[in-house]
């Protein structure tokens, strides 16, 4: 038996309890982050005291980079802005066409009775900084929760697709990039209308999954959203094909892809409003949920059933 | 060789609004938008290594959590990633402590050296769990700069301490 001596001072829990304790209480925090995504409020509590410390840490390079915009010389100014005269110019004629096709299909697809495409709404925010992990490829741009955002709303800039917002805080939102490992942007290809999902690989690369060997897919070919999972809206160029592998022992081929749009660049973005869904048409509901009901009671008694058997 | 006390120069006691401070400046050296680049330090895990081996009593696991989830929150993280790996360094350190300060700071650092980078490890083992992409040699460049910063970080940090007590002109001896 070792007797102990009374410690002489107080040094509350003993060190391996106390590693303990923390150790359980952040691997717990990481299973409920990583798997049930309940913990959101818990963060934006959190900013709230944060917040102030990140802004005045990111002071320093604003200033400087408002610094080094008050000195850009007039030349660079005027030739901007001649040059954006210019492009406002050549595309004037394309602006009003594409307003008179725009109105034309609305009449036409009226006429055939398929619901019209709806427009896009977005609001600018600027990019504050790319966040610090180093596993994922996100950004923070200065709108949040106060001016309306929403986790989920596609992000875009004046090429294409940028992102999707992952989280909001009350003045800050994360846009998770679409060359992050875990952004997926459902697309298809311009040229033959064919369909996919493109995944980020991580390295400002994308990758076009799941196409057999044999798809029609051609170098240069430009992927936009299709809109079928209804929260990019149809049409947005995304990224264009670079390399095409097709090895006979795979069933298939490595497509990769860059992005169109300025994904590790900085500057302004648009976060889009979310498209509103269609909704069902109401024989539809009526039948589904009516089934919904009866499968519920069925599954219920049945459980009944299990427990007053196994009891 | 026989290893001696070799800060053996009586300290001032550390005042607490001082280690408070540090932790805040390395925070705000963390937030800063430089901080992804690769080969920078990770300065919070610096300072809450240095202020367990000094003051094991004052810091501790308690607020390696703290500062874990403060960088959590701020960095797009897993909630819990930092704070893990900040509670394990600032055990190791504290229970290392009273065997690193017999050392001369130049080896001090090398005993260092395994906590930072167990810090950048758990954090890696974490992320690879939870099936993120592989961040980079970068990212394990971070503890090999802040070994060499242990030296010049401990006299900043002990500099108020190093202040001579004041003359009292009536004290007897």
């Amino acid at each position: 038996m070792d007797h102990q001596p009374p410690p002489f001072f107080k040094r509350g829990p003993a060190p391996l309890a106390l590693l303990s304790f923390y150790a359980a209480l952040s691997l717990a925090l990481l299973v409920v982050d990583a798997r049930l995504h309940t913990l959101d409020v818990l963060r934006r509590t959190l900013s709230v005291l944060t917040h102030p410390l990140q802004q005045a840490a990111q002071t320093p390079a604003q200033v400087i980079g408002n610094a080094a915009g008050y000195f850009s010389s007039i030349a660079m100014l005027v030739d901007e802005n001649t040059r954006i005269k210019r492009s406002q110019t050549d595309r004037s004629a394309t602006l009003l066409r594409t307003q008179q096709l725009e109105a034309e299909n609305g009449r036409l697809r009226r006429l055939l009775g398929i619901k019209e495409r709806q427009p896009a709404i977005g609001l600018a925010t600027r990019i504050l900084y790319a966040a610090r992990d180093p596993f994922s490829r996100r950004i923070v741009v200065d709108k949040g929760q106060q001016e309306g955002i929403v986790a989920g709303q596609p992000v875009a800039d004046d090429a294409g697709i940028v992102g999707q917002v992952t989280r909001v805080f009350p003045f800050v939102a994360e846009v998770t990039l679409i060359t992050d490992k875990d952004q997926a942007v459902p697309v298809q290809i311009v040229r033959n209308g064919l369909r996919s999902v493109v995944f980020g690989l991580g390295a400002g690369q994308l990758e076009l999954r799941y196409m057999p060997a044999n798809a029609d897919v051609q170098n240069d070919d430009l992927l936009v959203t299709s809109g079928l999972d209804g929260i990019f809206l149809p049409g947005f160029p995304v990224a264009k094909v670079v390399h095409i592998e097709r090895d006979a022992s795979y069933s298939f081929a490595r497509i990769t892809c860059t992005p169109v749009a300025g994904v590790e660049n900085f500057g302004e973005v648009m976060v889009l409003a979310l498209p509103e869904a269609d909704a069902l048409p109401e024989s539809l509901v009526k039948d589904s949920s009516g089934e919904a009901d009866k499968a519920g009671e069925k599954s219920a008694r049945n459980k009944k059933k299990r427990l007053k058997r196994d009891g | 060789m026989q290893p001696t006390f070799s800060s053996s120069r009586i300290l001032l006691p550390v005042r607490p609004w001082f280690i408070a401070l540090s932790v805040l400046a390395a925070l705000s050296l963390n937030y800063l938008p430089t901080s992804n680049w690769p080969g920078l330090p990770d300065w919070v895990a610096l300072t809450l290594i240095f202020w367990s081996v000094r003051e094991s009593r004052r810091v501790g696991m308690g607020w390696g959590f703290i500062l874990g989830l403060a960088m959590d929150v701020a960095d797009a993280s897993l909630l819990g990633q930092h704070a893990l790996a900040y509670v394990f360094a600032s055990y190791g350190a504290s229970s290392l402590a009273r065997r690193i300060l017999w050392f001369p700071l130049g080896q001090q650092a090398l005993h260092i050296f395994p906590l930072l980078l167990l810090v950048q490890l758990v954090q890696f083992g974490v992320r690879t769990l939870a099936g993120a992409e592989f961040p980079g040699i970068g990212f394990f460049v971070g503890p090999f700069v802040a070994t060499a910063l242990w030296l010049p970080l401990t006299y900043l940090l002990l500099l108020p301490q190093y202040q001579p007590v004041v003359r009292d002109v009536n004290r007897p001896i």
